[in-house]
């Protein structure tokens, strides 16, 4: 069962991705601030995390760079889910090597979990979660 | 140093054309004033010929000129600083409704999917954040209008006897039960039952909520908090003291800013519109009174605010 970080400082966000994704087929490891997020993302090594920007402790972008400098965590893959919608946000994740910037007012449970499919898929040969369809 | 003279990087800043730019409007206005002294010069020297009348007459258009010159690139500087300043604000307030919104927008998602089981419990638990959230919202805007209504001018204040310790007594047994349920004992103390402020007696209450509000919100379970009133020389003092979490050294110049905790550096806190504090500050500044606060983190903070004795 593949894993997902979700770094989102909101519960009821928490709550409501968490169960989505778990009923893909996905295994959810959560974290509410910046820190906690980077520790599990070092000790758990997931398939994938779903990031927020604005975290408490240690911001979305802080959280990234240090993901990128690190060798354990350099290679998975970090998709952008915030509320955050200005171009320098998008420009400036996308170059440090965001998967996709996902704005979460704009797009449905479901479609966020097809986003994260084809994001892993594109990842490996094979496709991972499950249809949800 | 230099930037700061190059007009196009400067004008940049504010995202406007250059018609509306401070920066641009003052080299086009530098260019007329020379020209239009130049023009004066001539015409002096054709009609006049006596030195001394042209110099003066000549000085006085270049004053006249100054004087404009300062007077319109000011002002444009000031509508160009308040059109950011619109534009940023609208950015953060849509920021801070979306949040709640998004909240709500994913559970009614949830709710209505049918792909997934849901038990009774699930379900209750995301009616519930569809009704946080809404009450969530609701706070804002309330927030957001009084921020307005500060800012303008016509603010309505009325300023009548009020008991500092008569309201705080009132907003105890408020919330009386809110500490309880946290494990958090709350207590008050008024050395003179009879100390009395001119203020608006509404707005007081709301500021003096949002500090025991904060207090209790910010403390851990098994922590107190005690409010006290007091007189010092001509005034009367509303004091919150807790022993919660404090604010950081850092933070804590920005404390009273208008959304300071939301946004400025991406790093959110619990819960909060980020304006109760900054609308605290506001009203009891309109009331001719003072607010400050001092903190320690991990050990707490006393925020008090005074108002002239009646």
């Amino acid at each position: 069962m593949k894993k997902i970080l979700l770094i989102e400082d909101e519960s009821a966000l928490q709550r409501s991705l968490g169960d989505t994704f778990r009923e893909g087929g996905f295994e959810v490891l959560s974290a509410l601030d910046g820190e906690i997020g980077e520790r599990l993302a070092k000790s758990e090594k997931p398939d994938l995390i779903i990031l927020d920007l604005t975290l408490p402790k240690k911001n979305g972008f802080e959280v990234f760079q240090s993901l990128k400098d690190n060798e354990k965590t350099r290679d998975i893959p970090v998709v952008v889910l915030t509320n955050l919608e200005r171009i320098e946000h998008v420009e400036k994740v996308l170059e440090m090597g965001a998967k996709t910037y996902l704005v979460k007012s704009n797009y449905t449970l479901k479609e966020i979990l097809e986003k994260i499919n084809q994001v892993l898929a594109s990842q490996s040969q094979y496709p991972v979660g499950h249809s949800t369809e | 140093m230099l930037d700061s003279l190059n007009p196009i990087s400067s004008c940049k800043k504010y995202g406007v054309s250059p018609w509306q730019c401070p920066q641009f409007l003052f080299v086009v206005m530098g260019i007329v004033t020379i020209f239009a002294i130049t023009i004066i010069y001539f015409l002096a020297v054709l009609r006049i010929g006596n030195p001394t009348i042209v110099s003066l007459l000549v000085l006085l258009v270049a004053g006249f000129l100054l004087i404009m010159n300062f007077v319109i690139t000011n002002s444009f500087e000031r509508m160009a600083e308040a059109s950011k300043l619109k534009s940023e604000f609208i950015h953060i307030v849509s920021h801070q409704l979306r949040a709640p919104l998004t909240n709500i927008k994913f559970s009614l998602d949830f709710l209505v999917s049918t792909r997934m089981v849901q038990t009774k419990e699930q379900q209750e638990e995301y009616f519930n954040v569809i009704q946080e959230n809404s009450i969530r919202m609701g706070n804002l805007i309330d927030n957001l209008l009084t921020v307005a209504q500060i800012e303008s001018s016509s603010f309505p204040l009325s300023k009548v006897e009020v008991s500092l310790e008569g309201i705080a007594q009132k907003l105890v047994q408020k919330f009386k039960f809110f500490a309880l349920a946290s494990n958090i004992k709350l207590m008050i103390f008024s050395a003179d039952h009879s100390l009395q402020v001119l203020a608006d007696p509404l707005w007081v209450e709301q500021v003096m909520e949002n500090l025991l509000d904060n207090a209790i919100k910010y403390t851990k379970g098994g922590g107190e908090v005690i409010i006290k009133i007091y007189q010092k020389k001509r005034k009367v003092f509303y004091e919150v003291q807790d022993n919660g979490v404090g604010i950081p050294k850092e933070e804590q110049n920005f404390i009273f800013e208008k959304f300071f905790r939301s946004d400025n550096s991406f790093k959110k806190q619990t819960g909060g519109t980020g304006l109760g504090l900054h609308i605290a500050k506001k009203i009891i500044e309109k009331m001719g009174g003072e607010i400050e606060f001092s903190s320690k983190e991990n050990k707490g903070s006393i925020f008090w605010f005074s108002l002239p004795i009646k």
